[in-house]
This record gives C-alpha cells, sequence and structure tokens, in this order.
C-alpha cells in the first residue's frame, strides 16, 4: 500500500502567538515553525506501516513557501520515503490544498492518504474532509487506531463519549487524532540519511489548480483579557448576580 | 520551565562569526549543506527541549543515590539515556570507520581495522559544540555522561591497541556503553604527577589495579551495561611524579572475546558526593581492587597521552558554560516579563519589571555575555576543525596553533561567565531567585562546577600563558591578533556607509587591541613568577578582545549579508562592547605589577587585619 502524508508548517505550539499591530493576521516574522503535531502523528503511523510491511512506499507532501522544504525534511528523517513540495507563497485555503492533493492523488495513485485532523494554525479541520470529497473515496476521521485487513481498514474513531469503530475500503482518506501514536524524536543517523531522499519541487500551476482564497479575512484580535472580578457579600448576592449576568 | 535552544543565534555565528563557508569547501565536509546543518540542529534542539529539560529539575532534587555498590540515576534518566543512543547523537562527531576520518586531531590508524564500520557520523566539532551547549542548556548533569564517554573514546582512538579499539569502540560510539575518565586522588589533582594508584602486570598481557579514584564523573551508574574506565596508574618501578604515570584501560564488566560483557571487574563506587550542583551527575569515590585492565599508549606516557584527548573536554567544558547560562536568561528573561514591581518609567501601571533600566541591563549583560563566549567556543572548534581538514599542510599547522590556544580561553572565559551570568539570572529574579521554585537558583549552583573541573581556570590561565604564549614567544598569538587587527579594518570600511553607525565598537576594539598587544609583550617578557600572578587577568583580557571582536566581525558579515537577525545582532553587540570589551584596557594595570602586589602582603598577616 503506498501512503501519502501531507504535512503543514505551522506556528510552533510553544510560540505565544502575536496579532500584527495592523490586525491583519498574525506575526510570523522570526517566530518558529515547526510540523503541525497532528501531522506528526501521520508520519509516524506511516512509517510504522512500513516498518510492519502494510505499507509499500511513503510520500510526504507540503503546500506553502520555501521552508516547507525543512517541514518535509523533518518528515524524511522521521522515515518518510521521498516529498513532495509544492511551492508558493500565496496563503492556501484548505479547499485550494484538497484540490492539489487531489491532483497528486491523480499522479502518484496511493491507496491510503493520511492526513492530521486539523492544523493548529486555522483548526480549519476540513481538508481531508473536503479531498475525499473531491476524490470520491471513503473517509475515516480522528483516527485513534488504523488497521489493514485485506482491502479494507479498520479505524476507530474518537467521538464524544467513547470510540466509534468503522470499517473503510480502501482507497481511503483518513485523517488522525492525538492518541493514535506517540511520534519519535528524529533520529542522528535517519537526518544524514535523509538528504539523499529527493524532494519534487511543484507549483500549483503544475496541478492546473486555482488557489486563489476563497474567504477574505476581516480582522484578526487577541482574545479579551481578563476584567477585574467583584466581591460579593453572601450566597444571596452570588446567586443574583450569576442571574443578571444570565450565567443561571 | 521550557527550554528553546538557540538556533537562531548559533546559526547565525556559524554563518558570521566564523569562516563557516570554507570549513564546508574542505573535501571532507562537502556534503554538510546549509540545510543538514539547520536539521542536525533542530533534531538536536527537540531532543534536548522535550527530554532531557523536563528532567532536569527532577534530577537536582532527586539526585543519583548508592546503596550496596550500585548507583541508581535519577528518576527518568535511564529512559533519557536510552532515548539519547537510541536516537544516535553520541556518534555525532566520532569516526565513520575505524582507519576513517575523525574528529580531535586523530586518525584511527590500525592497517589490520581499516575500514571496519564504527557507525560515527564523522561531523565536524563545530557542529558537536552547537548540538552539546544544547543538551547542557537542558540538563547539565545528563550532558556529562555523553560528554566523558567523547573522552574515553578520543583517548581510545588515539593511543589503545588495535585490539581494545575493536573490543570497545563499537558499543561507545552507539553510547550502549559509557566511559569514565579516572585521573583524580585525594592527594593529586590538579598535580596528577602525585597519584598512586598502582598498576601491577599479571604476567598475561594484562595488569592488575589497585587504589582509590575520587570524584569520578558518571563512575558508576545504571543506564549502561558496561562502563569504559580510563585510569591513570603508576608501573613498579616507574620513576617519581608525572613522567611515572601510565595510561590504562579497565571495564566495569570484563569482556569475551566476541565482545560480549561477562564477570564482574574488581572496580566499585564505594561513596557518593554530596555536591552543590549537577545532583544528577554521579560523582563517585572508585575503588579498584586489583582490576584487570590493559595499557593505553607506551609506559610512563599516560599523562601526554591523557593531554591529547583533554583539548576537547576542554573546550565543553566552556560550552557548559556557555549552555547553562542560555538556559538562566531564558528563565530570567520569562520572570522579568511577568514579575510586576514599581513603576516602570514611561509605561502604563502593571508593567512588567523586564521594562526597569537596570533589569534590561542585566538582561543585556546575560545575552550579550553568553554571545561572546559562545563566538569564542564556535572559533575554538572551527580551528581544531581546519587543522584535521583544511586542505594544505601549512593552513593546517596554523589552525593547530590556533586551537591549542583557543582551549584555555574557551574553557575558562565560557565557564566563568556560566557563573556571572547564572548570578546575574538570580539577582533577576530578586527574593524568588534565592528560593529553589523558580529554577534559577539550580542554574547558578550546576554552573560554579565548571570553572573547577578538566583543570581549574587557574591551570588554564598558566597552560595559555605558559605553554601557548610564551613558549613559542608569542607566535600563535601574534597570528590571532592579526586577524582581529583584520577585524578592525573590515570595520572601519562598512562602518558610515549606508548610515551605520559602529564607532562606539570600533573604539573599543581598537583600544582592546592596543591593551591585548601590549599585555602579550608584558607577560613573554617578565619572569615565571610574575606570570603566573599575572596569567588569570591576562586571560580574561584575551577572552573580552576576542569575543568582542568575534561578535564585531559577525555584525558587520551580517549587515553585509543582509542577514534579518543582524541589525538585532548589533544592538547587542553595541552592549557587548560597553560591558565586555571596554573592560579590556583595565586588566593592564594588574598584569604589569603581576606578582609583586599579590605577594607584597605579608602572608602571616593574611588571618588577622
Ligand atoms: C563534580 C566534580 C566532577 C569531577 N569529575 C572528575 C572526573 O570525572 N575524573 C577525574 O579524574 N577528576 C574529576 N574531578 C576532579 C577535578 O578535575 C579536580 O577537582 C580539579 O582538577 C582540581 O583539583 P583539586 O580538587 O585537587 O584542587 P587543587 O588542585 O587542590 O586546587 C586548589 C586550588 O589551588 C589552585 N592550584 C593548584 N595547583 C596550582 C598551581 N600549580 N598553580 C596555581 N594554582 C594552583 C587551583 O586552581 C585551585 O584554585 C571532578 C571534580 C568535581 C568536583
Amino acid at each position: 500500500m503506498k501512503v501519502l502524508v501531507p504535512v503543514k508548517r505551522v506556528l510552533d505550539f510553544n510560540v505565544k502567538v502575536r496579532v500584527k499591530s495592523d490586525q491583519s493576521g498574525v506575526d510570523l516574522a522570526n517566530v518558529k515553525m515547526s510540523m503541525n503535531p497532528f501531522d506528526e502523528i501521520s508520519v509516524e503511523e506511516a512509517v510504522r506501516m512500513q516498518e510492519a510491511g502494510t505499507a509499500t512506499e511513503t510520500i510526504a507532501v507540503s503546500i506553502g513557501p520555501e521552508k516547507c522544504a525543512e517541514t518535509i525534511r523533518t518528515s524524511l528523517a522521521m522515515g518518510i520515503d521521498r516529498g513532495i513540495h509544492v511551492k508558493t507563497d500565496a496563503e492556501v485555503e484548505p479547499l485550494a490544498v484538497a484540490k492539489i492533493l487531489k491532483a497528486i492523488v491523480e499522479e502518484e495513485k496511493p491507496e491510503l492518504v493520511l492526513l492530521g485532523k486539523q492544523a493548529i494554525d486555522d483548526d480549519s479541520n476540513q481538508t481531508g474532509q473536503m479531498l475525499a470529497a473531491l476524490l470520491g473515496w471513503p473517509q475515516a476521521t480522528f483516527a485513534n487506531s488504523i488497521t489493514k485487513d485485506g482491502d479494507s481498514l479498520t479505524v476507530g474513531r474518537e467521538v464524544d463519549g467513547g470510540i466509534q469503530t468503522i470499517k473503510v475500503s480502501l482507497p481511503a482518506v483518513v485523517t488522525v487524532d492525538l492518541r493514535l501514536n506517540e511520534p519519535r524524536y528524529a533520529s542522528l543517523p535517519n537526518i544524514m540519511k535523509a538528504k539523499r531522499k529527493p524532494i519534487d519541487a511543484k507549483t500549483p500551476d503544475d496541478y492546473g489548480v486555482d488557489i486563489s482564497p476563497r474567504l477574505t479575512t476581516l480582522k484578526v484580535a487577541e482574545p479579551a483579557g481578563r476584567t477585574a472580578g467583584v466581591k460579593v457579600a453572601d450566597a444571596a448576592e452570588l446567586v443574583s448576580k450569576l442571574k443578571e449576568e444570565g450565567v443561571i | 520551565m521550557t527550554f528553546s535552544p538557540p538556533i537562531n543565534s548559533i546559526q547565525y555565528l556559524l554563518r558570521h562569526a566564523i569562516d563557516f563557508r570554507a570549513l564546508q569547501a574542505c573535501p571532507t565536509h562537502s556534503d554538510l549543506s546549509d540545510e543538514l546543518v539547520l536539521d542536525i540542529l533542530v533534531g538536536g534542539a527537540a531532543f534536548a527541549s522535550d527530554v532531557l529539560a523536563p528532567i532536569n529539575r527532577g534530577g537536582d532534587e532527586n539526585g543519583a543515590t548508592l546503596k550496596g555498590g550500585v548507583v541508581t540515576t535519577a528518576p527518568g534518566f535511564k529512559e533519557a539515556y536510552k532515548a539519547y543512543t537510541d536516537a544516535g547523537w553520541q556518534g555525532l562527531s566520532a569516526p565513520q570507520s575505524i582507519g576513517g576520518h575523525v574528529s580531535g586531531g586523530q586518525e584511527l590508524g590500525g592497517q589490520e581495522l581499516g575500514g571496519q564500520e564504527l557507525g560515527g557520523m564523522g561531523l565536524p566539532m563545530v557542529i558537536s559544540v552547537a548540538v552539546n551547549e544544547m543538551l547542557y542548556g537542558a540538563n547539565m548533569a545528563f550532558g556529562l555522561a555523553p560528554m566523558l564517554t567523547g573522552s574515553a573514546m578520543n583517548a581510545i582512538i588515539a593511543h589503545a591497541s588495535d585490539e581494545l579499539k575493536k573490543l570497545y569502540l563499537p558499543k561507545m560510539v552507539t553510547g550502549e556503553w559509557s566511559g569514565g575518565m579516572n585521573l583524580t586522588e585525594p592527594q593529586a589533582g590538579s598535580d596528577l604527577g602525585a597519584l598512586r594508584t598502582k598498576a601491577t602486570p599479571n604476567g598475561d598481557g594484562s595488569y592488575a589495579l589497585s587504589g582509590q579514584k575520587i570524584f569520578i564523573t558518571w563512575g558508576d551508574h545504571d543506564c549502561t551495561d558496561n562502563i569504559v574506565h580510563l585510569v591513570l596508574a603508576r608501573l613498579p618501578d616507574a620513576p617519581a611524579g608525572s613522567r611515572g604515570i601510565s595510561l590504562f584501560l579497565a571495564p566495569k564488566f570484563l569482556v569475551d572475546a566476541d565482545g560480549n560483557p561477562g564477570e564482574r571487574n574488581g572496580i566499585t563506587a564505594i561513596g557518593l558526593e554530596h555536591k552543590l550542583g549537577i545532583h544528577a551527575s554521579p560523582t563517585c569515590v572508585m575503588e579498584f581492587a586489583g582490576a584487570k585492565a590493559w595499557l593505553v599508549g607506551p609506559e610512563n606516557r599516560g599523562l601526554v597521552c591523557m593531554f591529547t584527548m583533554m583539548n576537547e573536554a576542554r573546550l565543553f567544558v566552556g560550552v557548559q558554560g556557555v549552555g547553562i547560562g542560555e538556559r538562566a536568561f531564558q528563565t530570567a528573561l520569562a520572570y522579568a516579563g511577568e514579575r510586576v514591581q514599581g513603576r516602570v518609567a514611561g509605561a502604563e501601571p502593571g508593567a512588567p519589571i523586564s521594562g526597569h533600566g537596570d533589569v534590561r541591563r542585566m538582561l543585556m549583560d546575560m545575552k550579550s555575555g553568553i554571545m561572546g563566549a559562545r563566538a569564542i567556543n564556535l572559533a575554538c572548534a572551527y580551528a581544531l576543525d581546519m587543522s584535521e581538514a583544511a586542505p594544505d599542510e601549512e593552513a593546517r599547522t596554523a589552525d593547530r596553533a590556533r586551537q591549542a590556544l583557543l582551549t584555555p580561553i574557551a574553557k575558562a572565559y565560557g565557564s566563568d561567565m556560566g557563573v556571572a551570568v547564572t548570578s546575574t539570572g538570580v539577582q533577576i529574579h530578586g527574593g524568588m531567585g534565592f528560593i529553589e521554585e523558580t529554577g534559577a537558583a539550580q542554574h547558578y549552583r550546576d554552573a560554579r562546577i565548571a570553572p573547577i573541573y578538566e583543570g581549574t581556570n587557574g591551570i588554564q590561565a598558566l597552560d595559555l600563558a605558559g605553554r601557548k604564549v610564551r613558549r613559542d614567544g608569542g607566535a600563535a598569538m601574534a597570528a590571532l591578533i592579526g586577524d582581529l587587527d583584520v577585524i578592525l579594518a573590515d570595520t572601519k570600511d562598512i562602518s558610515g556607509n549606508n548610515g551605520l553607525d559602529l564607532g562606539c565598537n570600533i573604539r573599543h576594539l581598537e583600544a582592546g587591541l592596543v591593551a591585548m598587544k601590549s599585555a602579550t609583550g608584558m607577560v613573554i617578557a617578565m619572569d615565571e613568577i610574575d606570570s603566573h600572578a599575572a596569567a588569570v587577568p591576562y586571560l580574561d583580557l584575551c577572552g573580552h578582545v576576542i569575543s568582542g571582536a568575534l561578535l564585531i566581525k559577525s555584525v558587520v558579515s551580517g549587515l553585509k549579508a543582509k542577514d534579518p537577525h543582524a541589525p538585532a545582532m548589533q544592538k547587542l553587540v553595541w552592549h557587548h562592547s560597553l560591558k565586555y570589551l571596554a573592560q579590556a584596557p583595565a586588566y593592564l594595570a594588574q598584569i604589569k605589577c603581576a606578582a609583586a602586589p599579590v605577594f607584597a602582603y605579608p602572608e602571616d598577616r593574611l588571618a588577622d587585619l
């Protein structure tokens, strides 16, 4: 089974996000960027599938500026076989990403596309679902466990109140959740080996995809800060205050 | 407290403070692309911040423990060590094959072994310094284990028989077995010539060691299946003093011909020291009771053998000062950004103390001091790398002399800076700095060992003034000063162009270089007793000028290359020039008077006035 793993370069989860003073977006200048943590999990899963012999080839794809190559190299150092970098400096929305991925799927013919359930920068949680729809493939989202039996996958999904187990036939799109696995640290020998693994450089035009945005960002603002509290004299006053505020 | 390894700073200095491009152009390092360097730094940083930093505090609180001759490391250390070896970091600068390239100035040699795979990565020392700085910053007590293994490996590579190399190196390169360096005895610290541990021939080519060693770092622990000890001891009838010491290899478990550890050797940890800091690093009293050992290098040449690999360890101790200093800086910066106290001039009420002029000064003292010492460490590592990789012999010889010259400065200046900076880190926290909860106190306590071990900083200064400057009549120092003069000239050229004002840096570099030249002249001309008293101020002066010059060079290079970090670095280096570089001329007075004032005061009145 050939597995395609899209990886996104996002603001590192440790970075304290600052909104630009003109409220047009968040400040990305000189801040640490890393692989989306959910994508680390899908990379890890793909590498494990390969180690277990279920995956025959693993390919990482990243769409975005020059520096996304670093994110692809991280996945190669974790064990992915090769990379495809679709270069663009424009902001790409989930639909554009899904369309590009669809074109890559048609070219590469993987049996499984393994994505993170969402990216921690915009929290869209859309790309995998859109891709499945565009391809007309079954999808299993929020995977907590994945096992392959014959031509199908059994996927445990994290849903409210527990795990839902479903079976999807291949080819399929699966998006992974946080508890699927614990991603490994790239070892030094694998970092060194990764430099010999190929990364194909492409552009959205190569796939004939129009990536112009469908959404307009009106403004980005910091969450409101905490306001000062008030002291209440007794329980009765507390109850009436809570009613006033519409809390109870 | 989280730790973000300073990848940007390291990368900036690699690009602009040293001539990293020249190293990349050397045939042995032709595949060391910028991308690969970045990937290695990012990989090392992830390991340091995610695996090592979280167990640093618990390591301090719990420490290593000794029960019934068995040392147990602090919670989480065994697992972290396993993760370290799994990730292959121990092999970073180890040779790829026996007979292959090795950093540290040696070839493995040994015809029969030629080409045997060892699995080291053969990366240059600059990369090793960069990665290890991050490890030390995350967890200095942990970082000592790999450092000791590295030192032991270097000694084996340089001096051991092919048989010993074949038996021990492969498992050390991976970190499966660790190494220990057993030099110190109660009566033999700075003066190893006084040591007494005995080696008696067994008649089968092996020896029996008996005696006691103290202060042995990671001398025993539960993280590996075996520990390979290098031990200094005396053969029967050996001459007294330092010319009668030989070097031996003695494993904790004896190894069969296939390299499997079996019977326990007569080596036991019989005590564990209670220390000011690095609690998680077991500092052991080691008893050798007829321990089976093998000679490494020629008889009675043990100290010489030891010194050929000591340079790297000394450099790493300077790197520890910088690593722990960086950690302390990050801790202090976070605290200063949250603590509210007093009205910050020109700010809204409620602004944190980082806005106070004096707190900001302390943060700048820390950050610029660390950056300067880091530049010296990288320059020293670079000289070591070029002394092996440079294409022509003349350049290699010059770089060898440069590396020898910079090593004591890197060790002492870096480790002293670590203490100064971690102390300032405590100060920024106010009373909370003295309370263990913040972690600032641990950094200070941990940093304090670095000026002491691997040769005290006093001994480093004697090495600089004596062996490195006086012995060659100042030739290597003159070559270094010549390079710093070029930096000054280049800075003058660019200053004033495009509105760049580097005038303040230029003034202090000019004055610093004048002071360094005259101090060097004095140190060469004075008698030996005087040079001993002048050595430490001389080393400090050199440290300030060299770090100042390298940082200024990095600003000029960064601005020329339009590096996005260059403008901020320019501001940082402005502070460095004022705080550190400007101090250099002040050391002249003490250097000039040398021994007279320190001995003028009557010794019998030291205690009672
Ligand atoms: C935590 C820790 C870990 C250590 N790890 C190891 C290890 O793994 N292996 C090992 O073998 N050793 C180790 N050591 C020992 C360490 O290297 C020595 O403590 C150090 O070299 C100093 O020796 P000393 O303690 O005997 O001090 P001394 O030599 O007694 O020095 C006392 C003072 O006198 C000064 N002094 C001494 N001689 C001279 C001189 N000729 N000229 C001018 N000044 C002089 C020193 O600078 C110092 O200020 C460790 C020590 C500690 C504390």
